[in-house]
C-alpha cells in the first residue's frame, strides 16, 4: 500500500487523477476501520491531512461552506446556530475522540446508509463541492447517493467542501441505537423546517439502501401546513397530520433485517422519530420549544 | 502509599516502569517485576489500601501481556475455520511457507507429541484441527513470521478445502435420532450417564416429591426462558510471548487465569516435562472466566520451539471473539407452585445449556446450574435437571456467575409471576420464602453460615427511590431537557415522550470456590528478612491478578499477620505451587487463606527464633500471647519485646505451604445429593429503569445493591467488585449478546461495533450496601464476592422493564424490537 501525502489541494487532485483507485483519508475514522478489519486493502491511500483549508469553514449569506475535514466536534461547537440539525447529528457520532477526527467529507465519501450526517444534510439541503483536475462541480445532495456505499463522485474527484443551506427555521435529528452513546444507527431521522420557502425537508438514515428523503411525507406535510395556514397562524399541528406524516415517513423506508435490528422495527422507529421531531421543531417554530442539554 | 519496583533482589530492574526497563537477554521487556508496597500506616486487612497497579493502569504505563517485546522475536498468527462444521479435505501450506519473512507454518501433522488435545476437564479440544472443524473460528494452522502483517498475509495464503457437514445448533438437532455426533468415540467419564453423545453432562437433582407437593399448590406458574450468549469482553485481548530456552524447554509469559492449569495442558502437547515449561504471569487486562481455557499459549510455544526464536501472539478484537469461550446461552423451563398464603410448594426445572463444540467448563457449569437452580429460597420438593449440549455453536465455558446467572434470570422472573398471581408484594413474597442459615438445600447440603437473604432485600427496598423526571432541568430560558438522562441518551430520541418508569427486584444464590469434590487448594510462599535495617515480607504465589485486587489483599494480609510495613509481591509464576484459578469468587478466600496460613507459619518461626535469642531476657517470651506489630514482637498487652530486625538479623525465614478449605463432595449422578459447595454468596438488587415504550429504548437509572461479604478485607475493592458485577449483569439485560446465525452457526457480530458494552452514559448510579456477617469457616470470616452481584442485576433490570411495560419478556438481553413487538 502506498501512502500519498500531497502538500496542497492541487497536488491532491493531481494524485487522484494519476491514481483514481486511491482512497482519500482524512480523520480515518471510517477508512482505518475497514483496513483494520481487512475488508479493504487499497493500493493507494491519499492522505489529505496536510491540506489545512479542508478543516476550515466560511459562513456566507445563504449557506455555510463546510470544509470536508472540519471535525464533528467543531460543527457542534461553532455551527450550532447555522447548522443545528448537523450539529445534533454530529453529537451522535461515536465518541469524543472520533468526533475530534472525523468529518462530513468522510461520511459522504463512504456513503454508508448508516452515516450519521446524511439525514441532517438531506433535511437542511446542501450541495457537495466535488473537484478534479478537470474542474469543479456542485452535486445536489439529492443526486449524491447512488447506491449502497456508492456516490456520484467520478473516480478522479475529491470532496472539497459541502455547501449547506443555513438554517432558516428549527431543525432536529434523532437516531436509534441500542446503547445510549457511541453507537451505530439502527435508524435515524432528520427534519428541517424552512419557513422562508414554507417547506419541510427530511432525511432518513439506515432504513434503505441509501440515505433518503421521505418525499411523500414532505409533500403531504407541505400541503397540509399550507392548507391549514399553519405557517402564519402558528397553531399546534393536529395529531392527525403528525400521524399521517409519521406513517408516510415510515412508508418511505426500505430497510433490511440485520444484526442491529429488524426491518419492521426500523419502519416503526422512523415513524416515531418523524412524529416526535416534527413536534419539537414545530413547537420551536411557535416559540414554545424547550432547550436541550447534553446535546449539541 | 507508594509503589516502586523492587530494587534489592533483581539487578536488572531500575526505577522505571516495567514496560521501558532494559532487560537481560532472556527476559522480555514488559515482564512483570516485583511490586513492593510500603506504607507509613499499617495497611492491614479492613483498610482500603490502594492497588499497586492502579495508577499505572490509569496513566497507561502498566505493561499488559500484549506490550511485551523481545529482541529477534517473531509474530505468530492463527488461521481459523471459516465454516462451523466440515471435514477438512486438504490443506496446502506451500504458498504460505514460500512467503519471504515466514519462518514456520504448522498444522495438525506438525504436532510433536502423542498428545494433541487439551481441555479443562475433558481433553476434547484439538490444538490444531484434525480432519474436521467443529465451530466457526476453530484454529487450523499457525504461522510465524518476522512481522505481524507478513504472518497475517501468509496465513491467508493457506488453502483449505472443506466438505461441509450437517449443523448441530440446538437441543432438537443435537438429540435427533439420526443426529451427527459432534464428537465420535467419546471416552470421557460423563459418557456413561448422558442420554445422548451430543450431551456433555447431565445432572438431575431430586428431593422430596414435586408432583405430590404440587397438589398442595393454590397457584402454579410456568415459564420458558431464554438467556443469550454473553461475552467476557475483557479489554486486554489474548496475548503472550514464548521464549525457547537452552535446555530445550520454553519460557512462557502470558495473561491467564490459572498458570498451573495451563501448564498441565501445555506440557503434554509440547512433549515436555512440566519443569521445562516455565510460566510467568504477564499483565492481564481482565478475564471474567474467558481466560480459564487455553488460547494462544500452546501455539506460541509450538512456534517458538519449532523456530528456536521467541514468538509473540496477540489477538485483535475480532479474533478475541473466537479466541475464548463465552457464557452458555440457555433455555430454561421452570414450574413453581405456592399456597395462597405465599409459601412455595415445589419447583421443577429443566435447564439446557449450549456448550458449543468443545466441553471446556460445561460439566461444572451444569453442576452449578442444577444445584443453584432453586435460588435462595426454601423449597423442599424439587425435580431439577440440567444438561449441556455439544453443538457446532461457539464453545462456551466459564464466565462470572457460571451457570447460576442463567438460572437466576429464570427463577426470579418466576418469583415475580407468583407474587403477581397471589397479589402479593414481590419483595415480601421473596422474604417469606427466603433461605437462611440452617436451610436444607435441594442437594441435601445445609447452609451453615449466615444467609441474610430477607435482610438484603429489605435493605434495597428501604432505599429512597431516585427522583422522577431527572431529565427536566431549569435551563437559562425556562425548562430544559437533558437528553443524557433519558432513554436514547445522546441520540436525542425522546424529550420525555413515551417514557415510563419501572422498578424491579431480584436476589441470587452463588457458590464460592470449586465444588463437587474438587481438590481446590492454593499455595503461598512467604519469606521474611531484614533489608536495609527494615523487616520485609515477600509473598510469592501463582495467583493470577486479573484485576480483582489479589495483590493488594495479599500485602494487607502479610502486614496484619507479620506486623511489617514493607511487603513485596513476587511476580506470579510456576516456580511456586498452584494457586488454583482466579475464578469462582475464590481467590481471596483460598489464596488469601494460603497467604494467611503461610504467614502464620513464618510468624511461629520468628517467635521461635526470638525465644532462642532473647527468651531469657523477659519472661513474657514464654508466657504471653505474642504478636508481630509495627516491626516488633509485642505481647498481647502491647509490651514490646524485640525489634524484628534484631530477631532476624541476617536470617531469612522462607516457607511454602499448601492450604485447603473444607472438602466438598461430588453430587450423586441420579439424585444430585451431596455437600457439593464450599460457601454460598448472596446479593440483592433493586433496579429503577425508564423505558421509552414507543421506541423500546431503556435507560437504567439506578441499580441499588446489598451484599453480604462476610468481612471486607479491602472495602474499596469490595465496592469495585460489586459495581463491576452489577454493570456486567446489566449489560446482558439490555445489550450484550453474541449473535450466532442459526442457519450457519457463524458469529455475526465479532466486534465492539456490534457487540455492545455499556458506556459510562449507560451506567446507572450504583449505591451499595455492604453487610459483614462472618462465616466462621472462612479466613477472617470472609465471603467470596466477585460473582453474586452479576446474578441478581440482570433479573432486577428485567423485572423493572416488565414493571414499566407490562410485557412478559422471557428473554435476555431485551432488544428494542421485543419492547415494541416489531
Amino acid at each position: 500500500m502506498d501512502f500519498l501525502r500531497p502538500a496542497s489541494w492541487e497536488e491532491a487532485l493531481a494524485a487522484k487523477a494519476e491514481h483514481p483507485t486511491a482512497v482519500p483519508i482524512a480523520g480515518g475514522t471510517d477508512v482505518m476501520v475497514e483496513i483494520n478489519f481487512d475488508h479493504r486493502r487499497p493500493e493507494y491511500l491519499l492522505d489529505l491531512n496536510r491540506i489545512g483549508e479542508l478543516s476550515e469553514w466560511e459562513v456566507g449569506q445563504e449557506s455555510v461552506r463546510l470544509g470536508a475535514s472540519v471535525p464533528y466536534s467543531s460543527i457542534m461547537e461553532h455551527l450550532r446556530a447555522e447548522l443545528p440539525g448537523l450539529a445534533l447529528a454530529s453529537h451522535t457520532v461515536a465518541s469524543p475522540q472520533i468526533r475530534n477526527r472525523g468529518g462530513v467529507g468522510g461520511n459522504l465519501g463512504t456513503a454508508s446508509p448508516a452515516g450519521d450526517a446524511h439525514p441532517a444534510l438531506l433535511a437542511a439541503d446542501c450541495e457537495v463541492e466535488a473537484e478534479s483536475v478537470r474542474g469543479t462541480r456542485l452535486i445536489p445532495i439529492d443526486a449524491f447517493y447512488t447506491g449502497v456505499k456508492r456516490n456520484a463522485l467520478e473516480p478522479d474527484e475529491l470532496i472539497r467542501a459541502v455547501h449547506i443551506r443555513k438554517a432558516d427555521g428549527p431543525q432536529q435529528y434523532s437516531k436509534v441505537g441500542t446503547r445510549n452513546a457511541m453507537v451505530i444507527a439502527v435508524c435515524a431521522f432528520g427534519i428541517a423546517l424552512h419557513p422562508e420557502t414554507r417547506t419541510v425537508r427530511t432525511g432518513i438514515g439506515s432504513a434503505a439502501p441509501t440515505p433518503i428523503r421521505a418525499k411523500e411525507a414532505e409533500e403531504f406535510l407541505n400541503a397540509a401546513l399550507e392548507e391549514g395556514g399553519f405557517w402564519e397562524n402558528g397553531k399546534i399541528i393536529t395529531p392527525a397530520i403528525a400521524q399521517q406524516f409519521a406513517a408516510l415517513a415510515s412508508g418511505a423506508c426500505n430497510p433490511i433485517d440485520d444484526v442491529r435490528g429488524t426491518a419492521r422495527y426500523r419502519r416503526h422507529a422512523v415513524g416515531i422519530m418523524a412524529r416526535r421531531t416534527l413536534g419539537w421543531t414545530w413547537e420551536q417554530y411557535r416559540g414554545v420549544g424547550r432547550t436541550l442539554e447534553g446535546a449539541a | 502509599m507508594t509503589t516502586r519496583p523492587e530494587a534489592t533482589t533483581r539487578p536488572e530492574a531500575t526505577t522505571r516502569p516495567a514496560a521501558t526497563t532494559p532487560k537481560a537477554q532472556n527476559t522480555p521487556s514488559g515482564t512483570p517485576t516485583k511490586i513492593t508496597q510500603g506504607s507509613p500506616t499499617k495497611g492491614g486487612i479492613g483498610e482500603s489500601t490502594l492497588r499497586p497497579d492502579g495508577t499505572l493502569k490509569v496513566t497507561g504505563e502498566f505493561a499488559y501481556s500484549s506490550d511485551m517485546w523481545h529482541e529477534d522475536m517473531l509474530w505468530g498468527q492463527t488461521l481459523r475455520s471459516t465454516v462451523a462444521h466440515a471435514e477438512i479435505v486438504s490443506i496446502d501450506t506451500s504458498e504460505a511457507l514460500a512467503t519471504s519473512g515466514v519462518y514456520a507454518v504448522m498444522t495438525y501433522d506438525d504436532l510433536p507429541a502423542a498428545m494433541k488435545n487439551y481441555g479443562l476437564e475433558i481433553q476434547d479440544t484439538p490444538v490444531l484441527a484434525h480432519g474436521k472443524v467443529r465451530h466457526h473460528g476453530e484454529p487450523v494452522a499457525i504461522v510465524a513470521a518476522d512481522h505481524p502483517e507478513t504472518a497475517r498475509r501468509a496465513a491467508a495464503k493457506i488453502r483449505i478445502e472443506y466438505r461441509e457437514l450437517p449443523l448441530i445448533t440446538d437441543e432438537a438437532s443435537a438429540t435427533a435420532p439420526d443426529a451427527v455426533l459432534v464428537h465420535e468415540g467419546r471416552d470421557d467419564h460423563h459418557i456413561g450417564h448422558v442420554p445422548h453423545p451430543n450431551i456433555v453432562h447431565r445432572q438431575p437433582i431430586i428431593r422430596g416429591d414435586a408432583d405430590e407437593a404440587a397438589k398442595r399448590a393454590d397457584v402454579i406458574v410456568t415459564g420458558e426462558y431464554t438467556f443469550g450468549m454473553q461475552d467476557q469482553a475483557f479489554l486486554g485481548p489474548e496475548s503472550g510471548l514464548a521464549v525457547p530456552s537452552e535446555d530445550g524447554g520454553v519460557e512462557l509469559y502470558v495473561a491467564t487465569q490459572w498458570l498451573h492449569s495451563d501448564l498441565g495442558q501445555i506440557a503434554p502437547v509440547l512433549g515436555l516435562p512440566e519443569d521445562k515449561v516455565r510460566m510467568t504471569l504477564s499483565g492481564v487486562g481482565g478475564a471474567f472466566g474467558g481466560r480459564e481455557d487455553i488460547s494462544m499459549q500452546i501455539h506460541a510455544c509450538l512456534l517458538a520451539l519449532r523456530t528456536g526464536k521467541p514468538v509473540k501472539i496477540v489477538y485483535n478484537r475480532f479474533e478475541s471473539f473466537f479466541g475464548h469461550v463465552h457464557r452458555h446461552p440457555a433455555k430454561l423451563h421452570y414450574e413453581h407452585g405456592a399456597t395462597k398464603d405465599g409459601k412455595l410448594t415445589h419447583m421443577k426445572c429443566r435447564i439446557v445449556l449450549d456448550g458449543g463444540a468443545y466441553a471446556s467448563a460445561s460439566p461444572a457449569v451444569v453442576g452449578n446450574a442444577s444445584s443453584l437452580s432453586v435460588g435462595p429460597y426454601k423449597i423442599e420438593d424439587v425435580d431439577i435437571e440440567a444438561v449441556a449440549l455439544y453443538t457446532n455453536n461457539p464453545p462456551c465455558g466459564a464466565m462470572r456467575g457460571f451457570g447460576a446467572v442463567q438460572a437466576c434470570f429464570a427463577y426470579e422472573a418466576q418469583m415475580d409471576k407468583l407474587a403477581a398471581k397471589l397479589d402479593m408484594d414481590p419483595v415480601e413474597f421473596r422474604q417469606l420464602n427466603a433461605m437462611e442459615q440452617g436451610t436444607l438445600l435441594p442437594t441435601g447440603q445445609v447452609c451453615d453460615s449466615p444467609a441474610p437473604v430477607a435482610e438484603l432485600l429489605r435493605r434495597v427496598k428501604a432505599r429512597p427511590l431516585p427522583p422522577e423526571q431527572e431529565w427536566l432541568t431549569a435551563g437559562a430560558a425556562g425548562t430544559s431537557v437533558d437528553v443524557r438522562a433519558l432513554p436514547g441518551g445522546l441520540s436525542n430520541t425522546t424529550h420525555g415522550e413515551g417514557v415510563v418508569r419501572g422498578v424491579g427486584y431480584a436476589v441470587g444464590l452463588k457458590n464460592v470456590g470449586f465444588s463437587e469434590g474438587f481438590d481446590d487448594y492454593s499455595t503461598a510462599r512467604v519469606r521474611m528478612e531484614v533489608i536495609n535495617g527494615e523487616p520485609v515480607a515477600t509473598v510469592h504465589t501463582a495467583m493470577a491478578e486479573v484485576g480483582q485486587g489479589g495483590v493488594t489483599v495479599h500485602a494487607q494480609i502479610a502486614r496484619t499477620e507479620l506486623g511489617v510495613n514493607q511487603v513485596t509481591i513476587h511476580p506470579a509464576d510456576t516456580r511456586v505451587g498452584s494457586a488454583g484459578s482466579t475464578s469462582a469468587s475464590r481467590q481471596t478466600y483460598v489464596t488469601g487463606g494460603a497467604v494467611k496460613n503461610s504467614c502464620e507459619a513464618v510468624r511461629e518461626k520468628v517467635l521461635e527464633l526470638g525465644r532462642t535469642k532473647f527468651g531469657t531476657y523477659h519472661p513474657a517470651w514464654a508466657t504471653a500471647e505474642l504478636l508481630l506489630e509495627g516491626g516488633k514482637v509485642v505481647t498481647d498487652g502491647g509490651e514490646v519485646l524485640a525489634d524484628l530486625a534484631d530477631v532476624l538479623e541476617d536470617e531469612a525465614i522462607d516457607i511454602e505451604l499448601e492450604w485447603r478449605h473444607r472438602p466438598t463432595e461430588a453430587f450423586d449422578l441420579r439424585t444430585g445429593q451431596g455437600n457439593g459447595h464450599v460457601q454460598y454468596s448472596f446479593a440483592a438488587h433493586r433496579a429503577v429503569v425508564e423505558v421509552d415504550t414507543e421506541l423500546g429504548l431503556v435507560k437504567v437509572i439506578e441499580l441499588a445493591c446489598a451484599q453480604d461479604v462476610g468481612k471486607a478485607l479491602n472495602p474499596l475493592s469490595v465496592l469495585g467488585q460489586i459495581q463491576g458485577g452489577t454493570l456486567q449483569g446489566m449489560g446482558v439485560a439490555v445489550m450484550e449478546e453474541i449473535i450466532v446465525d442459526p442457519k450457519t452457526a457463524k458469529v455475526r457480530n465479532p466486534s465492539f461495533t456490534d457487540y455492545l458494552l455499556p458506556t459510562i452514559l449507560d451506567t446507572p448510579t450504583i449505591p451499595v450496601d455492604v453487610l459483614e456477617l462472618a462465616d466462621e469457616h472462612a479466613p477472617y470470616g470472609l465471603r467470596g464476592i466477585g460473582e453474586a452481584p452479576t446474578l441478581s442485576s440482570t433479573p432486577a433490570v428485567l423485572a423493572a422493564i416488565r414493571n414499566a411495560t407490562g410485557l412478559e419478556l422471557n428473554r435476555t438481553p431485551v432488544r428494542p424490537e421485543h419492547l415494541t413487538s416489531t
